[in-house]
């Protein structure tokens, strides 16, 4: 009784401290780095087809995501703050955004040897040139923004 | 402590980077119903820092993005953590990514970024122009229009077995083999 009555009064305590986010993103930053995931020649070294290991870490990390998924669902677990767990479907429309947005993005991707990640994690693993990559990359999403009214989707 | 920077101080293997990625999906989804996506955050970042007029940008991002802007900024610590422990080594690729790359006209391996490209200096080289910020508005773009990058669709999206991410993730490799293949000789 004293919990639930604990819980009405403080509502604010049942959604997670903000801080939690900053921790994981650190894990998720060292994780990147000590992976190598965040390095040009391992992003090379997977689109010349010369080594499995970058095919090997995202390969068991969707594996990963999957079954944690599936047991989410089938338990239709509730998160920590309440809500009933739930993933939104992506709309599928013509397909083109994510044909023509997806190869575009994998461009860049090769190009600067980084997804979005990888590129605030270089700038704190000692690549601090990325924080350009990181001002062009935002250049990017905002004339994305701009354009996305005369954009196919 | 030794136990510590001996295990840190090398590289992971994949068998253990690729599950702990993955397990960021259902520790997000557990804490608080999020979706674990990084490329959000550069649609916040503009919607916080300069929105305009444009719709795309016209959203409480404090009340949206709040969570993941702290992750982001957690992961540039992150990195500068990593990177500080452990002893610090030069990225050990494959031999025939050497000689491949040794072609294209790389000559320095040392470090996590070829110094040809990834430095102050080589910005105002016409490769290194063009990979730093050709390369970084073309991930900005290409994961705005696509609606999420390597953690949104290629993990996260292929996780919950949605069509729309594995179209993606069929251009990220379309892309970055072009890039590889096509972009990067013109280069050097």
């Amino acid at each position: 009784m004293t919990t639930s009555s604990q819980i009405t009064e403080f509502p604010s305590l049942r959604r997670p401290v903000i801080l939690v986010y900053l921790l994981l993103g650190v894990a998720f930053g060292i994780v990147l780095t000590k992976s190598e995931v965040l390095s040009w020649f391992r992003i090379q070294e997977m689109f010349r087809f010369q080594s499995l290991r970058m095919y090997g870490i995202i390969g068991s990390a969707v594996v990963t995501a999957a079954v944690s998924v599936a047991i989410i669902k089938r338990l239709r677990l509730k998160s920590v703050s309440g809500e009933v767990i739930s993933i939104p479907s992506k709309q599928l429309g013509t397909g083109i955004r994510y044909a023509a947005g997806g190869t575009i993005f994998g461009l860049g991707w090769a190009l600067t040897g980084a997804c979005p990640g990888p590129l605030f994690a270089l700038i704190g693993a000692g690549v601090p040139v990325m924080v350009v990559a990181v001002v062009s990359a935002l250049l990017g999403t905002w004339i994305y923004g701009w354009l996305r009214p005369r954009l196919p989707h | 402590m030794n136990i510590m920077s001996a295990w840190g101080s090398g590289l992971w293997p994949w068998y253990v980077a690729g599950p702990l990625i993955g397990l960021f999906v259902p520790a997000l989804l557990i804490i608080d119903n999020k979706l674990f996506g990084f490329s959000s955050n550069l649609r916040h970042l503009c919607s916080a820092l300069v929105p305009g007029k444009v719709e795309f940008f016209r959203y409480d991002w404090r009340k949206m993005g709040l969570w993941n802007l702290m992750f982001m900024s957690g992961t540039l610590i992150g990195g500068f953590l990593a990177i500080h422990w452990g002893v610090p080594h030069d990225i050990a690729i494959s031999a025939q990514t050497r000689v491949s790359l040794t072609k294209l006209g790389i000559h320095d391996f040392s470090g996590i970024a070829p110094a040809e490209l990834f430095t102050w200096h080589a910005l105002l080289t016409l490769r290194g122009f063009v990979c730093v910020v050709g390369g970084g508005f073309l991930v900005g773009f290409g994961t705005a229009y696509a609606g999420g990058c390597t953690s949104g669709h290629a993990i996260s999206g292929l996780a919950d077995l949605q069509l729309p991410s594995l179209i993606a993730v069929f251009g990220f490799f379309a892309g970055g083999l072009a890039a590889t293949y096509f972009i990067l000789p013109l280069l050097f």
